[in-house]
């Protein structure tokens, strides 16, 4: 059993009031970062961890921390992005339902951390229950001492609000999210400047994710040393997977870093293997925006060795033969799913989220999506195939903000991996109507790497 | 005293202030070498960065860290370090990229161009006749937009609109209220008032002149000729709510209509006032400078023969080019 950072009290009863929380340890970190530590020592701690960005880009969470610019007579900012809008994904919502104290436990020590004295947590619209819990949180906490002024008689000063989003997945782009935050329409910001140095009212501002910010906690209780001891390589820590799909046992899991991925989707510590006893086909491993690669892929690398569930092992061959660990939104196909259907109902929902404030986005997703629905209902033609690829090319890296490259990479995966089955339903449309592709090789061993004789 | 950096484009170096735009260091090099912008707009502030027709390939960061950009960046938007090379027509990838987007930009298009007043000087067909492909790849139906009356001065086709937010910052920047705005998200974003109503402003007619395609053009002037027929004179009045510095455009002893004068770049000099576009359409109201003088590459030239240059068209024709040549010396040998 993995040892659990996050959810390790996640069952206790009534652990989502302020007492039955206390008393499991909570706010230990609070005190030990206030009372004990100074500012720098806990963005250094921070950064010891090797604690990564759990959003989606794994970028270092210390390094941010550290790139937040300090003027002098500017307040500086901290924000939770609460808006997990990404398909696949729901741990953030998992967490804050269950636990909110650890994240507002979080959030206080990250704000102290960074100087800011003011911080946001800026919570997707949909999400009205976990909103109120994370108000009714806050004011716990705040009758306790934990939030408002001079917490715990140590002089710093901290209020922390709750904002709702309109429930846009663009809002969960950082520069987006200032934007709604500060009143305006949910548009990407031009970068540089970047929040660091100009966020949210033009000060300094960091946003990090729910999880990021809840793994701080554990940092600052047992130190740096030991969490970067779990894990592996520079995937430190543990990671809070949303597994979902065919398989036996859906749900959150916390996992180390490292976890083979075989072992994920059949050991019945976690997801407990195939439901109804079905083959796996596919897998995409950290939310809709990353590539999605064929069972052979994802449980082996190209060299034969076993795929890990780490930021390097998941990403290993590039977009050639690997994906990303994103957010760890892990959708799980088995042989009775379509690949085609899954593209266009991925680019259906890029389509309908993207801002339109950028060229190549607002108007390649809905051909994307025009052409796969195309393709999915027996219309389409071979030549769609190489028009997708044109397409998405065209986007990725040419827009804004990532949701760009988020739109494109499912698509341009999907046609790269299941080539045959996009085929399929051109040349076999009618039939395409009536059943599935199947399982075809997707599972099949990948053939062993060639090894040049040398002559 | 700003710091002066040095900038490579295309091979070409300049020296310009320290925090100018890549954009801007091209168009003080000018030619070939200016990317196209959509968007982007220098006289109002936070405008770019949105249409990515800009878009270029930085090779070198710069002296101090000479790592080149991962990504192609808008040019529009990204200032210049010292030392910085860029590459824009020289790059293959930033000209696929173009060609990209411009394909973007014209997919849902409706390319009514011999209709629209617009024709002529509309930036939207200036680049698709110079990274535009013949064929479209799109099968699909284009998109449309339910029609919004915006009051009596200015006729608003949404199908037309690129969204690039000039006509927004106008609003933001120059007149005392913004009374439309974006609406809508994704591709059925759209240019509207919300709570249909005219907009009215004194100088709410600079959304006119911004506009680079036909999404916005004045109703006073709207299928009375074609802009390739009309001449423009560059004129100015005493008025007290702008400069009063304007371009006159003429079909024969009548003014068709007025517009702010337009740069090389085909950004106005100075915005003008509604009054001045939309109700001074007599000559007597108005001190005539001279012939406004339009860049010989433009279409609104082509009908005009002070200079024996004629355009490709022509010159590609032996035919057309002895015609061209005839009619040059028919006409210049009244001056």
């Amino acid at each position: 059993m993995g040892r659990k950072l996050l959810l390790e009290n996640i069952n206790v009863p009534g652990i989502n009031t302020f007492e039955v929380y206390r008393k499991h340890g909570g706010y230990r970190a609070v005190e030990k970062a206030l009372k004990t530590m100074s500012t720098e020592d806990v963005v250094e701690e921070v950064k010891k961890s090797g604690l990564r960005g759990r959003g989606g880009a794994g970028f270092p969470t210390g390094m941010k921390w550290s790139f937040l610019a300090k003027p002098e007579g500017k307040p500086r900012y901290l924000v939770c992005n609460a808006d997990e809008s990404e398909p696949g994904t729901f741990k953030d919502r998992y967490l804050i339902t269950h636990i909110p104290h650890l994240l507002i436990e979080g959030m206080i020590v990250a704000s102290y951390a960074l100087g800011a004295k003011t911080s946001y947590i800026y919570v997707r619209g949909e999400m009205m229950p976990q909103i109120r819990i994370l108000e009714r949180a806050i004011a716990e906490a705040k009758a306790e001492g934990f939030l408002g002024k001079n917490i715990l008689g140590t002089g710093y000063d901290l209020e922390l609000y709750v904002q709702p989003g309109g429930g846009a997945y663009i809002c969960g782009e950082e520069t987006a999210l200032i934007e709604s935050l500060e009143g305006k329409r949910g548009n990407p910001r031009i970068k540089p400047p970047f929040p660091a140095i100009s966020g949210l009212y033009n000060c300094p501002t960091v946003v990090n994710n729910v999880e990021s910010i809840a793994a701080v906690v554990p940092i600052i209780n047992d130190g740096a040393d030991e969490y970067a001891k779990l894990g592996i390589g520079r995937s430190t820590g543990t990671k809070l997977i949303s597994a979902s799909g065919n398989i036996k046992n859906p749900g959150v899991y916390e996992i180390e870093l490292g976890v083979p991925v075989e072992e994920f989707i059949y050991s019945d510590e976690y997801c407990g293997g195939m439901a109804n006893g079905k083959r796996l086909k596919a897998v995409v491993a950290g939310g809709s925006s990353v590539p999605i690669l064929p069972a052979n892929l994802i449980l082996k690398l190209t060299t034969g060795e076993n795929r890990l569930m780490s930021y390097e092992s998941l990403a290993e061959g590039a977009f050639a033969s690997g994906t990303m660990l994103g957010s760890g939104g892990f959708v799980v196909f088995d042989e009775d799913q379509c690949i085609v259907r899954n593209t266009w109902n991925f680019a259906r929902f890029y389509h309908h989220e993207s801002c339109g404030q950028c060229s190549p986005c607002r108007e390649g997703t809905g051909w994307m999506e025009k052409v796969l629905h195309r393709l999915e209902y027996g219309h389409g033609k071979l030549s769609d195939l190489d028009l997708l690829v044109d397409v998405a090319k065209k986007i990725e890296g040419n827009t804004i903000c990532p949701l760009g490259d988020a739109a494109a990479w499912p698509v341009a995966s999907a046609i790269r991996h299941f080539r045959d089955e996009f085929e399929w339903h051109v040349s076999h449309a009618e039939e395409a109507m009536g059943r599935n592709y199947g399982l075809a090789h997707y599972a099949d061993p990948l053939p062993k790497a060639e090894t040049v004789a040398a002559n | 005293m700003s710091e002066r950096v040095k900038v490579t484009i295309d091979g070409i170096s300049i020296e310009v202030d320290a925090g100018t735009t890549i954009l801007n260091a091209a168009r003080l090099i000018g030619g070939d070498i200016v990317p196209p912008a959509m968007c982007y707009y220098s006289k109002l502030e936070g405008s770019g960065g949105k249409c990515r027709t800009c878009l270029v390939k930085v090779s070198k960061g710069s002296d101090k860290d000479p790592r080149p950009m991962p990504k192609l960046i808008a040019s529009c938007r990204t200032g210049v370090m010292d030392g910085m090379e860029v590459q824009n027509i020289t790059s293959p990838e930033v000209m696929e990229a173009r060609k990209g987007i411009v394909e973007m930009l014209l997919i849902n298009h409706p390319l009514d161009c011999p209709i629209c007043d617009q024709a002529g000087e509309c930036k939207l067909q200036d680049l698709s006749y110079e990274h535009g492909s013949e064929a479209t790849r799109y099968e699909f139906e284009r998109r449309t937009f339910d029609k919004i009356d915006i009051g009596d001065k200015i006729q608003l086709h949404m199908t037309r609109c690129i969204l690039c937010y000039r006509c927004v910052y106008v609003a933001d920047q120059l007149t005392d209220q913004r009374e439309h705005g974006i609406l809508g998200r994704g591709d059925a974003a759209e240019i509207s008032t919300y709570i249909e109503k005219a907009i009215d402003n004194d100088f709410s007619g600079n959304v006119i002149d911004v506009c680079p395609v036909g999404a916005l053009t004045d109703k006073t002037f709207r299928f009375k000729n074609r802009v390739w027929f009309t001449k423009p004179v560059d004129a100015h009045c005493d008025c007290d709510k702008c400069s009063g510095k304007v371009t006159l455009w003429y079909k024969g002893e009548e003014v068709l209509r007025v517009t702010a004068r337009k740069d090389v770049n085909g950004e106005v000099e100075s915005f003008i006032c509604n009054t001045c576009r939309f109700e001074r359409k007599n000559t007597s109201e108005w001190t005539i400078e001279g012939p406004r003088k339009i860049s010989h590459h433009s279409v609104i030239s082509s009908n005009h023969y002070e200079l024996l240059d004629p355009p490709a068209v022509i010159r590609k024709n032996p035919a057309l080019k002895e015609a061209n040549i005839e009619e040059f010396e028919r006409v210049t040998r009244h001056y």
